[in-house]
């Protein structure tokens, strides 16, 4: 530690804890996050975490920015490595003039560490031993008693601690009780033995104000409580798991009857993808909104119903919580390459509704406005979000629900309409907007019964092989699928803060290092216009940007550049104008990383960076 | 041909039911099978039904997957939505239908090829969640739409009509839908309209997988000597365990049986199943002993049809989830939007 100065920042740092999963360590990690905020402090944590069940190696990394930043840094501050398998990667990773909190329980060579970090050891094993009988009670109260000492070193206030653990455990006051016990043991001892506090530290400020602190997923479930899916049905896949079990348990909360305790929802885990989303088919064609969640390769199997609904014209809503692929590629690490497969899902000419949330913030709002959109359009929409905001707690804006807001069913005729003579040709273009009328089974007695069916057909339903009807059917879907670019989000711009000629383009979980790149492009004079893409067919803006623009970074986690893919198709845009920023190694893409790929594309282009005149 | 419309002369004096229908209400569109199929026999079987169970055509959903019998939906009950869906996949669309509006009747119709190729996982998964349907195999051993390849309930030794032997073993649906958890299985034959017509009335009021495996020959593909789903064979073969009425709780019962001849079984709704035991040790309430008999006779080389299996007491999917009574696809925004008072408290809870 002789010839690097110690880091020494307040409220900008981040914490890596290197655990071993099964071991309980996620909850304690999350307690940490929590106290963190509670002190007023924003903090984005995310899970690195392998495609496995007991054993190996964890990570929690936990971003504290005061500015407010919530996508990844990259780098280490302090680690708390407890986890031996992983040790000399954890070390290695700490950046020069960093923290390291190890249990010193068994003493370790000096060759084991680094001269240039701050070594703060505890041993815990030994006080667990001391403390506790049990084996699992050993485990798990190691897990508090490192939060207590962590609190300690960082500074954080004891009582916000223990006010978060009875909180968590209100009514439980037995583990109340035995919870800050091996809290206090590790913040005393550590107190008594460590230089507290060290050169990080958590001090009390206002960053969080009203937000809240979910994860993706389950925004998801509740959006499409809120959204007034009744069905959903659904295939176990990492990592969109949680979005089902989340609106299972917001459905108990939510839609049960207060009168007889019964369901106003069904979810039925299927045997497999493929009738999940049969059972989304059969439900929304009832006239239900119904949805399923998966991954990519839930994508894969899904892909004839998609084109069964495009074509027949049937609802559906897929939230695709995208994972590295392609295959079964990286289960656990993100990625944002379904957009191709879910874009042009299916045989055949076909294009399809795709929204792309940026936070669970929107998660739950576009969650929910994808039924509505849905049951607008008659065709299915697919709300892509990925790993990163999936399952990642994430610090976003409270949800808000407008009581007036009512549901759009779309285009159903009733028994009504029927009677009163409408002229009904379920796949007739009446309005002039490529969507026709539709009647949901049971209406009337001897009007509007119709066949669905893949195969073609004429505007009233009767199979027919005819050219010109052919023709009229699609032409309409492709005006139909016009129509969408209205309904679908419109794209989020944030103009420089000097016109530019160059503009960048980024979607979903980007959006938060987008934020900070910009920022750190401009604090080093570097302008770029930027625009978030909300949805899919892309909206005319999207398109206007780009060509108010001499050239466009196109910043996404894939390999392949699919959302510039689609956008040189569907824009027709000169290919040369649209720059690709990619970052597909599964992990979350960083500000560092985009701000690094575009002031370097820049500075070839020989771009002057404009700094701000500083007001004398 | 589909696209042709169907004339609808009607004779003044045609018999109407409770509901003031026809026949001829029970209809839809001139099938585009081959003549003689057996499967218009089972549509005009299904119509018979249908109209006298005084059901309204369009209380009634009927789904079906890829093929020729999927085909059969078009051809009755034009009065229905009908969903002609993928290739072996009719049973999750059903299943996904069924949860969405519990009121109506459902009618799965498939074929060998889309139940027990391609969709026996559907098939089966369907059968053990015990959806409410009535699901007809319209089984004739054969691929008709891509010209007379085998499927996979074609038995073992069937010759096609190219003079190729069957090798493979048969799946037996009936057996599968029994072992699955199907509460109403029985088999059939498209040419015994006498034994068709009251299996599916007891299978379209029966709550909870109905199950008909009906043996219908391909007159095109399947028809020769050496098959075993010819009209002749299956004539020849033929064991019926039972021969059912099925009688609904308003009706006169007139018909007297000999003492111990009669098997009487009341459905959920009140419906009465009246069997006639042929087989006089067959007992249809028994499972395990169904499955022992059709593994006994099919040995034999027999096929065994009538009302196989019925649980009048099953329970269905819905039962299950405990959904509510009134259909999920009527409940109103009130029902199903928490609010934003709700939504406010549970912010308040992730803070």
């Amino acid at each position: 530690m002789s010839q690097v100065k110690a880091i020494e920042s307040s409220n900008d740092f981040v914490i890596k804890f290197a655990n071993v999963n099964g071991s309980g360590s996620a909850s304690a990690n999350e307690l940490f996050a929590r106290a963190i905020m509670r002190m007023g402090v924003p903090v984005a944590p995310r899970n690195i975490f392998p495609s496995n069940i007991q054993g190996m190696p964890t990570w929690y990394e936990m971003r504290v920015s005061a500015a407010g930043w919530l996508g990844r840094r990259g780098g280490c501050d302090l680690m708390v490595a407890m986890n031996p398998q992983t040790w000399d990667r954890d070390i290695a990773e700490i950046e020069p003039g960093g923290y390291l909190f190890y249990d010193s329980t068994k003493s370790l060579p000096r060759s084991r560490f680094r001269e240039d970090i701050t070594v703060l050891g505890i041993p815990l094993t030994e006080m667990c031993n001391r403390e506790y009988t049990d084996a699992r009670q050993r485990q798990l109260f190691k897990n508090i008693m490192y939060v207590g000492a962590l609190t300690a070193l960082l500074g954080i206030d004891f009582a916000v601690v223990e006010k978060l653990i009875a909180d968590q455990y209100r009514g439980k006051d037995k583990l109340i009780g035995a919870n800050v016990n091996a809290l206090k043991l590790g913040f005393d001892h550590a107190t008594a033995n460590l230089p507290c506090p060290i050169g990080l530290r958590v001090e009390r400020s206002d960053g969080v104000g009203d937000q809240i602190f979910i994860n993706g997923n389950d925004a998801c479930g509740l959006g499409a409580v809120y959204g007034g899916a009744t069905v959903a049905a659904w295939y176990p896949i990492t990592p969109s798991t949680s979005v089902i079990e989340a609106f299972s348990s917001y459905c108990r909360k939510y839609r049960t009857d207060p009168d007889n305790g019964m369901a106003r929802y069904a979810i039925v885990q299927a045997e497999d993808e493929l009738a999940s989303i049969g059972m989304v088919i059969g439900a929304a064609w009832n006239g239900s909104r119904a949805f399923t969640a998966t991954s990519g390769p839930g994508i894969s199997l899904m892909q004839e119903f998609f084109g069964l609904a495009y074509f027949a014209e049937v609802p559906a809503v897929i939230f695709d919580v995208q994972r590295g692929g392609p295959s079964t590629g990286m289960p656990t690490r993100t990625q944002q390459s379904d957009l191709i497969s879910c874009a042009y899902a299916s045989h055949g000419d076909t294009k399809h509704v795709m929204l792309f949330p940026e936070d669970p913030y929107e998660c739950f709002t576009l969650g929910a406005q994808a039924f509505d959109i849905a049951d607008r359009l008659q065709s299915p929409v697919f709300v892509l979000l990925d790993l990163d905001i999936g399952m990642n707690d994430r610090l976003c804006r409270p949800f808000d629900w407008d009581d007036s807001r009512r549901y759009d069913r779309g285009k159903v005729m009733t028994a009504g309409m029927l009677d009163s003579g409408k002229n009904f040709g379920r796949y007739l273009d009446v309005d002039g907007d490529g969507i026709p009328w539709r009647t949901i089974p049971g209406t009337h007695p001897t009007k509007g019964a119709f066949f669905s069916r893949g195969t073609t057909r004429n505007a009233y339903a009767k199979y027919s092989e005819a050219g010109t009807d052919y023709i009229y059917n699609m032409e309409r879907l492709r005006h139909k699928l016009e129509t969408a670019k209205k309904l679908v989000p419109s794209p989020m711009l944030t103009p420089a803060a000097q016109p530019s000629r160059f503009g960048v383009i980024y979607y979903g979980s980007t959006s938060p290092a987008m934020a900070e790149a910009l920022a750190l492009l401009e604090g080093k004079g570097i302008h770029v216009d930027a625009m978030r893409v909300r949805g899919f067919p892309f909206a005319d803006e999207v398109i206007q940007f780009i060509e108010a623009h001499d050239e466009v970074f196109v910043v996404e986690q894939n390999e392949s550049g699919q959302l510039r893919m689609l956008l040189l198709t569907e824009g027709e845009i000169d290919p040369k104008k649209l720059i690709r920023v990619l970052h597909y190694d599964g992990t979350p893409i960083t500000a560092r990383f985009i701000s690094g790929k575009i002031a370097d594309a820049l500075s070839v282009r020989k771009v002057t960076p404009i700094r701000k005149q500083v007001a004398s | 041909m589909t696209y042709l419309v169907k004339p609808k002369l009607l004779r003044a004096d045609a018999p109407r039911n409770a509901l003031g229908y026809t026949r001829r209400d029970y209809e839809g569109a001139i099938s585009t099978l081959c003549a003689g199929c057996g499967h218009d026999s089972i549509s005009a079987a299904v119509v018979q039904a249908c109209f006298d169970l005084d059901i309204e055509p369009h209380r009634v959903a009927k789904l079906s997957g890829i093929g020729c019998s999927s085909k059969t939906p078009d051809y009755f009950l034009g009065n229905s939505h009908g969903f002609n869906t993928t290739h072996g996949r009719m049973p999750s669309v059903l299943t996904g239908a069924a949860l969405a509006n519990r009121d109506l009747i459902y009618m799965g119709v498939s074929g060998d090829g889309d139940s027990a190729s391609i969709g026996i996982g559907q098939f089966a998964h369907a059968m053990r969640r015990g959806v409410n349907m009535t699901y007809i195999v319209e089984n004739n051993g054969v691929y008709g739409l891509t010209k007379g390849q085998f499927s996979a309930t074609a038995d073992k030794g069937s010759k096609s009509k190219r003079g190729v032997v069957n090798s493979d073993t048969p799946i037996d649906l009936v057996a599968l839908a029994l072992q699955l958890g199907a509460s109403y299985v029985g088999r059939s034959f498209s040419g015994d309209k006498e034994q068709l017509i009251p299996l599916i009335k007891g299978a379209l009021r029966h709550r909870g997988p109905a199950f008909i495996d009906v043996i219908s020959p391909c007159v095109t593909f399947n028809n020769h000597a050496g098959s075993t789903k010819s009209y002749d064979y299956v004539r020849e073969h033929n064991e019926a365990v039972n021969r059912l009425d099925f009688i609904l709780p308003r009706d006169k019962i007139e018909a007297s049986y000999p003492a111990g001849s009669l098997r009487r079984i009341v459905q959920h709704d009140g419906s009465i199943l009246h069997l006639r035991k042929l087989e006089a040790d067959y007992d249809p309430s028994d499972r395990v002993g169904a499955m022992n008999y059709l593994q006994e006779r099919q040995a034999l080389g027999e096929i065994v049809t009538g009302l196989l299996y019925v649980d009048s007491g099953a329970v269905d999917l819905h039962r299950h989830l405990n959904t509510v009574e009134k259909p999920l696809n009527q409940l109103g925004d009130a029902y199903l939007c928490p609010g934003s008072k709700a939504l406010d408290a549970l912010n308040a809870a992730l803070r």
